[in-house]
């Protein structure tokens, strides 16, 4: 009856949302009396997976089948499903991902379970109750979820936890389920992968951008500070609208939310739907030459001043850090 | 081709959020609803289907009365015809439920929505419809084209996109950028008067999810300042007492 811990991989390697999901799951297991199992799929070495020993997995489900090197929504429910089976675990813990939402939301009919996305802290469960915390009305507000069902799925958001860090290995098993040719069905015929920069939803620190840099030919300021800080880049909604930079870049309330451990704004004012994307942020730091900007007040830290002349000293004090 | 948009029916994305003095439920006085953002992409992503390659688009909310203003404006951008299951959206299960039910009655060849709704973020709907349904569900989607019988989905995942083609029926979940939205002209308004708006009762009740409380995130105890001139102290604080970089 362990808890099942859903693991993503890019790139060879167990992704960070992953890590903090298993050691998410291995917690919960701890408060329920068992031990935390994972299954991952794919592109991973079993090198590499017995590392989840590290988040408190015990042992690793691995589906290493060719065809599922890239995600087929489809084929991935079975086979997690049939993990849940196996391990006729109650408990099924995601990464807060597209992903995660494309499996948690199939795989709850399927094993009738109740779901509970966004997820911000680790569950109360006393007797037969099971409420969890999550995050709702885009980031400005959260409510305690009770998850009525027997078996519950729970997809973490990102920074929820602390990579777990113990000594011991996980034991790694093969595993696989029977796909049809059915299963194969909405396959992706091609895959496009961003290389080179720091993936937003996974990046520790964002560095992001507003129309206060009044056009893309000046984003090397945002790009530079970045490369500095070993952080990700993003942008207001109004910059993604003129088009200034990517729709995938834009953070907030109907773009992407983000949870680093800092994120860094310059040159955007904090309307209430940019700030919805970026309050669960360690720490934020504004730089906006108006000083009755309203992102001031969800800031921890602040200058007023124009990023042209702000930013370069930034650069340079971020560069000496190596 | 015949499409289903499941929209709903959220408090506009300015609205500074509070609960009633017992944190139970949404505090609705003075707040103004709309069409969920997301769902506006689903929408027009139908309509200019439509208007290119023929079909019908069906509107489908599962709510109270209140929310028929927003079906009407639904119908004013281009929707064909409306049907709103009289019911409160309790759990993301139970409105699956509901459209899954409709669907099956009508077979629809494209069923879209956004993502998710602003307001429970549960981004659940469009992968729960798809299972009752034994269908594909693509999700997110920020391209759509149909050719024939087949779509053709650009799908984002962390770090990249996948090109997915899926022979019909099936859900797509919507973002931007699939499309601009539309807003209703005055034509628009005037003809949706007229346009069909079926009410049905939903079919039972069940739900997985239960709301306990709401709660407000903390506020920030205060912004510390730093002088523009010693721009490069924010480094040094931010490693020596932040400890973020």
């Amino acid at each position: 009856m362990s808890v099942l811990v859903v693991i993503e991989c890019a790139n060879g390697e167990v992704k960070k949302s992953s890590l903090e999901a298993a050691t998410y799951g291995s917690k919960v297991a701890q408060q329920m009396g068992t031990t935390a199992t994972a299954i991952a799929i794919g592109d991973i070495s079993e090198e590499n997976l017995k590392h989840l020993g590290a988040q408190g997995i015990k042992k690793v489900l691995f589906d290493n089948d060719a065809r599922l090197k890239n995600f087929v929504n489809l084929a991935y429910v079975k086979v997690i499903a049939a993990a849940a089976q196996k391990e006729d675990s109650k408990v099924i813990i995601l990464s807060n991902t597209n992903i995660g939402a494309a499996i948690g939301s199939r795989l709850a009919v399927r094993l009738e379970a109740s779901l509970a996305t966004n997820v911000v802290a680790l569950p109360e469960i006393s007797g037969s109750t099971f409420k969890v915390k999550r995050g709702v009305y885009s980031g400005k507000a959260f409510a305690e979820v009770n998850l009525t069902s027997d078996r519950k799925i729970i997809a973490v958001k990102k920074n929820t936890i602390e990579v777990g860090h113990e000594a011991g290995e996980a034991s790694v098993e093969n595993f696989s389920a029977s796909l049809t040719d059915a299963d194969f069905a909405a396959a992706p015929k091609e895959v496009i992968q961003q290389t080179g920069d720091i993936l937003l939803p996974e990046a520790d620190i964002v560095v992001s951008g507003g129309r206060g840099l009044k056009g893309p030919e000046n984003w090397h300021l945002v790009e530079d500070l970045a490369k500095a800080l070993g952080a990700a880049t993003a942008c207001s909604k109004p910059v993604a609208d003129v088009d200034w930079r990517p729709h995938h870049e834009h953070v907030g309330q109907t773009g992407i939310t983000v949870s680093p451990n800092l994120y860094i704004a310059i040159g955007i004012s904090g309307a209430i739907q940019h700030l919805a994307g970026v309050n669960s942020s360690k720490v934020i730091v504004v730089i906006n030459k108006d000083p009755e900007a309203p992102f001031f007040k969800a800031a921890d830290y602040g200058i007023v001043g124009d990023a042209f002349e702000v930013v370069p000293k930034l650069i340079e004090a971020a560069k000496q850090l190596h | 081709m015949k499409i289903l948009v499941c929209i709903s029916n959220v408090p506009d994305t300015t609205t500074k959020i509070t609960f009633t003095p017992d944190n139970k439920q949404f505090n609705t006085a003075g707040v103004q609803f709309v069409i969920n953002p997301y769902d506006e992409y689903a929408l027009t992503r139908a309509i200019e289907l439509k208007e290119a390659q023929g079909g019908t688009v069906t509107v489908l909310n599962v709510g109270e009365a209140d929310t028929e203003a927003n079906i009407r404006k639904a119908l004013a951008i281009g929707a064909d015809d409306a049907i709103r299951v009289n019911a409160k959206p309790t759990d993301a299960f139970f409105v699956a439920t509901q459209i899954a039910n409709i669907a099956k009655q009508e077979n629809y060849d494209l069923i879209l929505m956004g993502k998710e709704s602003v307001d429970y973020n549960g981004f659940q709907v469009h992968g729960m419809v798809a299972e009752m349904l034994g269908i594909p569900s693509i999700t997110p989607g920020v391209k759509l084209d149909v050719n024939g019988n087949t779509a053709t989905v650009q799908r984002e995942i962390e770090g990249g996109h996948e090109i997915i083609d899926a022979q019909l029926p099936i859900v797509v979940s919507a973002q931007q950028p699939m499309c601009e939205p539309r807003i209703p002209n005055m034509r628009g308004i005037m003809t949706a008067r007229t346009k069909p708006l079926k009410v049905v009762e939903p079919t039972g009740s069940a739900t997985k999810t239960e709301i306990d409380a709401f709660s407000l995130p903390p506020q920030k105890t205060g912004v510390k300042m730093i002088s523009p001139e010693n721009a490069g102290e924010l480094i040094t604080l931010l490693r020596n007492e932040a400890k973020v970089i």
